[in-house]
Parts: structure tokens; sequence; C-alpha cells
């Protein structure tokens, strides 16, 4: 089965979800040898606009970089999930920072939801907003191992000033900690449901594979 | 010591496109003594001009010669320069095409203090298309577009690249071409982004419906209206309405030139490009 | 993948015109271009070039044309708005056939339109933007591989034909970033402008001979001891201007064959699984990317399509199509805009095939499902 997986990384722009993405990216080709993609869609508006970075990776050459069915989503802005959230796949991953979007119960149980305060802690507890999206890296990672995430620090130790490095770092180990909380909290709650339902099977080696797409 | 103004020129391209008694004549002239004066080699010199009567004047000198578009003759210049620093960049064009076609780009080669020459060939009219009034156009004169007498406001061209960043500011004029000569070859020697505002003369245009319809006679008129700088310090407000003050007016030595500048920001390591 | 370089179609660009041996770039800020201008801000002074942020996209155009008179290869990026402004440059570089670079990264319009968004709604522009009878090159990179060697390209055909030579780009190729293997650079060709013989007294810059229509022009070394007159108005052979009727029409009619006469070398377009397709989408530039995963899963369904994707998109690649038009009942024409290369199809169909469209300016990409809807209604 080639491994394919489309990511949406949405907010406000300001917030750096176009370097989340990039790091994602960035990370599949030049350490796990796989092609990927990052096309990242914004307006005028410089800072607080509606942003996304799409980035599909992928096993064989990507034709069409714009992703058409989510795997996974992070949404750091109501507007922007609003707007977005329609190419999400039924059983998608869908990653919000819950002070700041709103999901319906009728979309809980469409998608998998895992919600976490990722702007709030970035700036009270990380001790840099700026990180936030770090931070919000490290939780895509841990959620849906679509990436290595030692493979990640490298990416993080290339493309980060040193003077910033420490707390960025910090923000990203906080944002691993911060989905193991929340995928161990699930379990939980389901006692005994499967963690990854639907068309997504946890391999072996934690990577995060899915069956061929379903076409529409 | 006479000029051999041949020498400077395509003679091939003689007789001279402008009418009979048209002031841009002595304002080439006075530019070729200028430059003869600097003894500067042909191939040493680009001159580039725009579109108008006074843009002609890029076809009949014998140097690296470019007739752009209407107001586009700045750029162009600015270009070349930055291309070939060692050589001498002439802009040769009139007051419509480089002060309002052309008129941001002026602006910004003076804000830039560019080490080119912009020699405004100021007739105040358009010549070439039939009369119409220009940003240099005196209030109340008569135009083709402007019958009743002109109520726009016409531009200082001193004032204007003064305040712009140039740092070499002149005005004469054809009725004084060896003073204007003079002014030229200070502009030309000037390091930086120079301006000499040539008053010119248009009897078709402006002289014709303005009363002055004879060459003679409209140089006459502005040389009676002419003041130089050093008497115009004298004068009060209300005796200077109306008159043409010439000179030297700015030079600045201070400023940085811009492919200078441009130049020490390059550390050519060639054999560094990507691949 | 050792030699793999993470970069986006604008720094692409950017990287190949320096590659290609540009030297001079001029341009002011426009979305969706910036990148070209910022990467070549920093590179150009490392390489002994010269990079300007002029006032305006006209002052830009204006100065590319005059560095490459200047004997320099040289470029000039912006978007529909920007491009809008620089027709009457364009059209003074096609008069003076000069060799120069515009980059068009599309975005909506028209307008200010949709600053950020997608779209290849300057197709017709970069055709008959400037006024006046002329010819004009265009190429359509596809992927970030082409953005870098149609590039190259394009610079080699500018300095070839003594013409500009249109790259359009688009907002989704310009900030598509993606892992890119760069060819070898001694797996280049660069050609370098054909430079005088004659010495400096008897050069005339038009001069030309029935077996070279391109005269020669001399490069950034030989300009300064070569003294030549160059205008925007019609010229002769020497370059100074000519209202001779007869010297116009040549000069017309030269200036236009040059290019015409040689679209077998300037031609460049993909054929994709149109062997024993029944169907045939023809697509360009990002928009192809589309169409052909439509295609892919059209044929995984059983339908036989294949794609014609003009790479070279101006001059437009007439006997190419006609030849589509004899051996395909049904075409689709699918374009980020609401219909302008399809006029061309149609032109060259002649009325053989029936003509289907995916049009869209929505500011958002057309996606596969779109096309492959209409395969499946082509097809049915």
């Amino acid at each position: 089965m080639a491994f394919r997986c489309e990511l949406r990384f949405a907010g406000v722009g300001g917030q750096g979800n176009m370097l989340a993405g990039t790091i994602i990216a960035e990370t599949a080709i030049l350490h796990e040898h796989r092609f990927a993609t990052q096309v990242p869609t914004y307006t005028s508006q410089v800072r607080g606009g509606p942003t996304k970075a799409d980035v599909i990776i992928s096993d064989n050459h990507i034709e069409f970089p714009e992703a058409t069915h989510l795997d996974f989503m992070l949404a750091l802005d109501q507007r922007t999930y609003d707007m977005y959230k329609g190419d999400l796949k039924n059983h998608a991953l869908v990653l919000i920072d819950d002070n700041l979007v709103r999901i319906s119960a009728r979309e809980r149980d469409l998608w998998d939801v895992y919600g976490f305060p990722i702007i709030r802690t970035a700036k009270y507890e990380v001790g840099n907003v700026l990180t936030a999206n770090i931070l919000a890296v490290g939780m895509t990672v841990e959620l849906t191992r679509v990436v290595d995430k030692e493979h990640v620090r490298k990416i993080l130790q290339s493309r980060i000033r040193p003077a910033l490095l420490e707390v960025n770092m910090k923000a990203f180990d906080m944002g691993i900690q911060a989905a193991r909380a929340l995928q161990l909290q699930k379990i939980n709650q389901r006692a005994g449901t499967t963690l990854l339902a639907g068309q997504f099977v946890q391999a072996q080696d934690s990577s995060f594979v899915r069956e061929s797409a379903p076409p529409t | 010591m006479s000029v051999d103004y041949p020498r400077y020129l395509r003679n091939d391209k003689l007789p001279l496109y402008w009418c009979p008694g048209c002031g841009n004549g002595i304002v080439l002239k006075a530019l070729l003594g200028a430059i003869d004066d600097l003894r500067w080699e042909k191939d040493d010199m680009v001159m580039v001009s725009g579109i108008g009567c006074a843009a002609r004047g890029s076809g009949y000198v014998d140097f690296h010669t470019l007739h752009t578009l209407h107001g586009r003759a700045v750029p162009a210049a600015t270009a070349i320069k930055m291309c070939h620093p060692s050589m001498h960049v002439i802009v040769f064009s009139g007051d419509g095409d480089m002060l309002a076609i052309g008129g941001n780009h002026f602006i910004h080669a003076c804000r830039r203090n560019i080490n080119i020459t912009m020699v405004v060939v100021n007739n105040w009219i358009y010549g070439m298309t039939g009369g119409q009034y220009s940003p240099t156009t005196p209030p109340g004169s008569k135009a083709s577009t402007m019958p009743q007498g002109n109520i726009d406001s016409n531009f200082d061209v001193v004032e204007l690249a003064r305040g712009a960043g140039a740092t070499f500011v002149a005005r004469g004029s054809v009725a004084e071409p060896a003073l204007l000569k003079n002014y030229l070859r200070k502009g030309l020697e000037h390091k930086g982004a120079s301006v000499i505002d040539a008053i010119s003369s248009c009897h078709t245009q402006w002289g014709g419906r303005n009363q002055l319809g004879d060459p003679v006679q409209l140089v006459e008129h502005i040389r009676n209206m002419t003041v130089s700088r050093n008497n115009a310090d004298v004068l009060s407000r209300e005796e200077l309405t109306g008159k043409l003050v010439t000179g030297i007016f700015h030079q600045d030595l201070e400023k940085k030139e811009y492919a200078q500048a441009y130049a020490e920001l390059s550390r050519p390591v060639e054999q560094n490009v990507v691949v | 993948m050792a030699d793999v370089q993470i970069m986006n179609g604008n720094q692409l660009i950017a990287e190949a015109a320096l590659v290609a041996g540009c030297r001079f770039y001029a341009g002011y800020p426009i979305t969706p271009s910036s990148e070209i201008p910022e990467l070549l801000a920093r590179r150009m002074p490392e390489v002994g070039g010269i990079f300007m942020q002029l006032e305006d996209e006209i002052a830009s155009i204006v100065a590319a044309a005059a560095a490459s008179y200047a004997g320099y290869k040289s470029m000039t990026a912006s978007s529909g708005p920007g491009i809008s402004l620089k027709q009457e440059g364009i059209g003074m570089a096609c008069m003076m056939e000069l060799p120069l670079v515009i980059v068009d990264v599309m975005r909506g319009g028209p307008s200010t339109g949709l600053p950020t968004r997608a779209s290849q709604s300057d197709y017709m522009q970069t055709r008959w933007g400037t006024h006046g009878d002329h010819m004009i090159i265009a190429v359509a990179p596809g992927t970030l591989l082409e953005c870098y060697t149609e590039t190259i390209r394009a610079f080699n055909m500018a300095e070839r034909y003594r013409t500009p030579v249109i790259i359009l780009s688009d907002a989704t190729l310009a900030h598509l970033s993606s892992g890119v293997t760069l060819p070898p650079r001694s797996a280049l060709e660069i050609v370098e402008r054909q430079q005088p013989t004659v010495d400096p007294a008897n050069y005339r810059p038009y001069e030309t001979s029935p077996t070279n229509p391109v005269p020669p022009l001399p490069n950034r070394e030989n300009f300064p001891r070569y003294r030549f007159h160059m205008t925007g108005l019609n010229k002769d052979a020497t370059g100074f201007p000519t209202e001779n009727p007869a010297s116009v029409q040549a000069d017309e009619n030269r200036m236009i064959n040059k290019i015409m006469d040689y679209t077998g070398a300037i031609e460049s377009f993909e054929h994709y699984q149109l062997d024993d397709a029944q169907v045939a989408v023809i697509a360009y530039g990002s928009n192809a990317n589309a169409a052909r995963v439509a295609i892919k899963e059209a044929r995984s369904q059983g339908l036989k399509v294949g794609m014609f994707r003009p790479i070279t998109v101006w001059p437009f690649p007439f006997q190419q199509v006609m030849e589509l038009g004899r051996k395909f009942k049904h075409i689709i024409v699918s374009e980020l805009n609401l219909g302008q290369m399809i006029h061309e199809v149609q032109r060259a169909l002649q009325g053989r095939s029936e003509l289907h469209g995916v049009l869209q300016a929505a500011g958002t990409p057309i996606r596969p499902q779109q096309i492959l809807q209409k395969i499946r209604e082509v097809s049915a």
C-alpha cells in the first residue's frame, strides 16, 4: 500500500501556519525520502487574514498539490476552519485550539477531534506566543506519526535561529506531551474502542498509513 | 579654441528635424560645447531621450543613443548607468516628457542621486503634438488646449529637482548660451543626479499663440525675463514675478551616489552561482 | 537524495535566471511575484549583477529593456496589474528587438482582482497586450522543475531571436514548494547573443541577411565600442526612423517571421496518454496537473483519455491542435479563466471536433474532480 497523507494547517496570518506546513513537508523530503508538497493560500491581509498551508506527503510523485481529501487539519481560527473544513474525509484527525475554534457535536462524530489551548500554552507555559506553531507541529507529529519526530528536530535545528532554538524545542516537546495526554484521555473515555478507527490503521512502525482514497 | 561640432554629430542626419529658429539647437550646441570642454570620448557617452521635439536630439549625436518611449528616458538612463558605471549618461528630453508623463521617474532619479545628467529642454509647451499646455506653461499664456489662457500652475524645475534630492541643479536659457554651456559642463562633471533646466524657445507653438511668433523676438523676450541668481537676491518677491532666475542653485558633494553605493554592496564571487 | 533542494516556483525562476546568465533585474513589488525580487536582491550583488527596485512597473520594464540594449541579459517580473502597465515597454522591446525575459505570475483580475489567488487570465494579454502588430514568445511551466528549465529556455530564445519572452507562471506554481532535483549545469544549454563581426564603424543594429533574420547585438563587453541608435519608431537597418512604406512593411514582416519561421524550434509540448485516447484534454500551466490526476482516475475507470499540454503557449501550437481535431471527436479545454486559449483551440480545430470547456475564475484552482466529471459527461 503506497503511503499518502494530506494535511492542512489553517489559521490566520501571523500564527505561523505556513511554517508549520513547511517543516512537516521538509522533514518528509529531506529525512524520509518521500515526496511532499506545501502550497499556501493566503490573503493580502498580512496579519489576521485566513490562511492555510496544504501539505501532501506520498510515496509517489504528487501531481496536484492542493489537498482535496484531508486526513488531518490543524485549525487555529474559527473563520478559517469554517472556510476550509469541507475537504476533510470522514474520520479525519482534526486538531483545534479549543479556546478559538468551536466544533459542533455532529462534526465531532464525523471526525476524530482533539482540542487543546495551543496558543495560550505557548504564551504562558512555553513563554513565547510565537512558538504556538511549533507546539502545534509537535502535537501534529505525535497524533499523526506522519513524520518521525527526531527528523523534525533536525529540521528545526537547521531552520530556527540559534537564539530561538531552545524555546522552540521546548514548545515542540510540550506539543508531543500534550498530544500524548489527549490520546490517553481519549482512550480512557472510549474504554475499549479502537483509537484509530475507519480508514486508519496503526502500522508496526507507528507510521500513519491510509488506504487508497475513495473517489468522490 | 573653437569647437569641432561635426566631430560629435551624425552629419548624415542633418539638417535638424526642428523648426528653423527653434531654441533646441542652441541647447544641443551648448551641450556639445560643454562635452568638448571636457574632452570626453564618444565611445564613453550615452544619450537617452524620450518622445517629443527635444527627444529627437539623440538621433544627431554620434554617441551611444537610445530614443525610448514617452517619459521613459530616465529609467532607461538609470539602467544603462548601472550597467556601465564608467560611461557618461545624459538624458536630453523636453518638459512634457520629463515632468508630466515622466515626472515620477524624474523625481525618483533625483532622489536616488544616480550619476546621470538630466537636461530638461524646457520650452513650456508640447511642440510636436500641436502646442498643448505642459507642466511648465506659464500661467495665463495660451496653448492649443488652453485657448483662454493657462489656469494650470507650473512647475519650477529647479525647486522640484532640489526638493526631490538632486545634488546639482542649475537653470540656463537659450538667451545666454555661453552661461548655459557653463552650467551644462558643471552638471556633466558633477558625480550625482544633476538637473539643468534649459529654457528653450518654441516660437511655432508657444510664441505664435502669445504674440511672440518671431524666433528672435521670443529669445529677446526670454532674455528680458532672465535675472541672474546674484542679481535676484536683491529683488523683492514682486519684482521677481514672471522672471526667470538663472544660475547654479544647488550642489551637494556629500550625498552618496547610487551606482557607487551599489558597487560597494557587491562582492562578486562569480564562481558561486548556483548548482 | 542529497541533491534535492526545497524551493518554490518563484525561487526556481530566479535561480534559473542567474544560471542562464541574467545579470540585470528591475522590478516593482507585487504579489504573488515577491520571492523573485527577494532572491535576486540578495544574489545579484554576489554574482556581479544588478538588482533594482524602481519607482513603478513602467520604469522596471524600460530599465530592463535598456539594460538589454547595454548588452546585459535582463529580466523583470510582475503579475497581471503590473503586466498591464508594462505593455508599452514590452512593445518597445519588440520594436527595438531587445532580448528580454518578463515573468508574469498570474493572479485574478481584471484590475486589482485577487492578489494572492491563482488564475490563468493573462493568456490573451500576453499575446495582444501591447498595441501594434507583433509576435511574442510565451512559455507556461507546469511543474516546479519546468519553472527552472523553462526560464533557461526563455532566456535562450530571447537571445536567439532578439525578442521579449514571457514566462506565464501563476500563484499556485509560484508558492508551491517541494523537493526539486535540478539538472547539472553541464547538461544545460546556455545561448549567448550573436556578436557583430564587423568593425564598429560598419555595424548596423538591424542588418539582416536572407540566411540570418536575427541581427547580431553587442553584449556587455562589446557595447562600449559599438555606438548605434535605437528607437521605438519604425526603423530601418541602421536603427534610425523610417516611414518608407516598403521598408516598414518588410521590417514588420521580418519581426513576425523571425519567430514564426522557427516555430519548430520554439514549440514545446507534452503528449500525455494520447496514443489510445478517445477524448483529449488540452490544459497548460499548473492547471494541467489537475487534468493529469483526472485522466489517471478516468483511465482507472476504463475511460480512454489523454492530454495535450502546450508548454510554449505563444506562438499557439496551431498545427498540433489542428491534428488533434483530425483524431478526436471530443476535446476538452481546461483553463483557469472564463475562456481564452479555448478560442485559439476553436480556430485551429476548424469545426472538426466538439469542443468542451472546464473553465473557472473563482480564485481557487480547478480540481481534478471537475475535469473528471466533464470527461465522464463527454464519454457517456
